[in-house]
């Protein structure tokens, strides 16, 4: 019963911490340390809510969570290997319940996972059937349409595209400085970051905390490939970069898309700490905060191991 | 001799530079690599058909192919999942930035370039 107690109370502290978290702003100081958090926040929550209902469901084992639920699915297949005490009620609904929340997790996770590569894949074979490549921009995929456009595609060989209207909107050093930026997301692989929060949002569309998270997240991955680029370029070039490029778009909204106010003030807040960034966060606080996060990632795990 | 992406992209730029659909051998005059085995063509076309990219139909003894759709609806598919409008939210692809509203962004770039220009 204890196991499961705290297990539900982790649960619950980082649902409410991950909403508290949305409001903070000492994040933007060191969005690398605060992805960490995020994705800490995210499998603990994860782990701990699936935990506490199978916790309490399989007490009767007396084996913890992972153990007991071997031991379950052994006595579903031959019967043979019951717990001692009956299942109540309660603990059958909980078993259910934990179980079908199990699973949900794991499907969401795979089917966006296989979704995106899919995506990437077909992205990809239309890049290789109609982007060139420029002699001024080596080892970038250019796209002729007027319309601005730098991203990447993510995988195991990521290609960076831009544009033509790219080309014509930005300064060469405003370029150089989206290439740095566009780098920084291959090489930190971010779009592995992105991955589970994304899949989250489409499993859980109307739930404005989990939107608020992905928008979050997805504010400091971005803050964190101009704080890489930033060492290769200048800070100023790239917040040019960003107002030509968002006022340049004037791209009308679909539904489901982020609304362009949500937009402005993150692209706003991007070139704000580019042009007059804040003093960093201290190396004491920064080294606290990932021992705090390794911490919370562990505790769930070791709680499903933990009998009784 | 080039890989096979260069080959199937040279490929499809003959066939949407043509008004009608073409046949293998047409195809196969009108590429610039002299040294192609014809059959080696072949596979090509067979490939971006299976793939969707070409539509074939039998004219006699030989296929003629032509593409499904144009350049252009390509890039503009390209275009939309690059500015994130198709509005599925994935996170197929790392975007640079998005589009923002208001003069505040207008006044602030202007002042940051001028800034530049003294």
């Amino acid at each position: 019963m204890i196991t499961a107690a705290v297990l539900a109370t982790l649960a619950l502290v980082c649902a409410v911490g991950a909403w508290r978290f949305t409001r903070a702003r000492w994040t933007y100081r060191a969005p690398h340390v605060a992805i960490v958090l995020w994705q800490a926040l995210g499998v603990t929550w994860g782990l701990a809510g699936t935990g506490a209902l199978l916790s309490y469901a399989l007490e009767p084992y007396g084996q913890g969570v992972l153990h007991g639920l071997g031991s379950f699915a052994v006595s579903a297949m031959n019967g043979g290997y019951g717990p001692a005490d009956s299942f109540t009620l309660p603990r059958i609904l909980a078993l259910i319940a934990g179980l079908t929340a199990l699973t949900i997790l794991v499907v969401v996770l795979f089917s966006a996972g296989a979704q995106t590569l899919r995506a990437r894949r077909r992205h990809r074979t239309l890049l290789a059937l109609v982007a060139r490549e420029d002699p001024e921009v080596p080892g970038v995929r250019v796209v002729d349409h007027p319309g601005p456009a730098a991203y990447c595609v993510p995988g195991l060989r990521s290609e960076v595209v831009v544009s033509e209207g790219t080309l014509k909107l930005l300064s060469p050093a405003e370029l150089t400085a989206v290439l740095a930026h566009e780098s920084a997301h291959v090489r930190e692989r971010h779009d592995l970051v992105l991955l589970p929060f994304a899949a989250l949002r489409r499993a859980l569309p109307w739930s404005q905390v989990v939107g608020r998270v992905q928008s979050e997240v997805s504010l400091l991955v971005e803050m964190a490939a101009d704080d890489v680029a930033r060492r290769y370029c200048s800070p100023r070039r790239l917040a040019t970069a960003l107002l030509r490029f968002g006022t340049a778009g004037a791209a009308p909204t679909p539904q489901g898309a982020l609304g362009v106010s949500e937009t402005t003030g993150a692209v706003m807040a991007r070139v704000e700490r580019l042009v007059s960034p804040g003093p960093d966060l201290p190396r004491r606080v920064r080294y606290a905060i990932v021992a705090f996060s390794v911490t919370l990632t562990a505790s769930a795990p070791l709680l499903w191991l933990m009998p009784h | 001799m080039k890989g096979l992406g260069e080959l199937e992209r040279s490929i499809m730029d003959i066939i949407w530079a043509q008004s009608s659909p073409v046949t293998a051998r047409e195809v196969g005059r009108l590429i610039a690599d002299r040294d192609l085995a014809p059959t080696t063509v072949m596979t090509v076309l067979d490939r971006l058909t299976r793939k969707g990219f070409l539509q074939r139909t039998r004219d006699g003894r030989a296929w003629r192919y032509e593409p499904a759709e144009s350049r252009d609806a390509y890039v503009a598919e390209l275009m939309l999942e690059a500015l994130d409008l198709t509005g599925d939210r994935s996170a197929a692809l790392t975007r640079f930035a998005q589009a923002v509203s208001g003069s505040e962004a207008e006044i602030l770039l202007k002042a940051l370039t001028e800034l530049e220009d003294e």
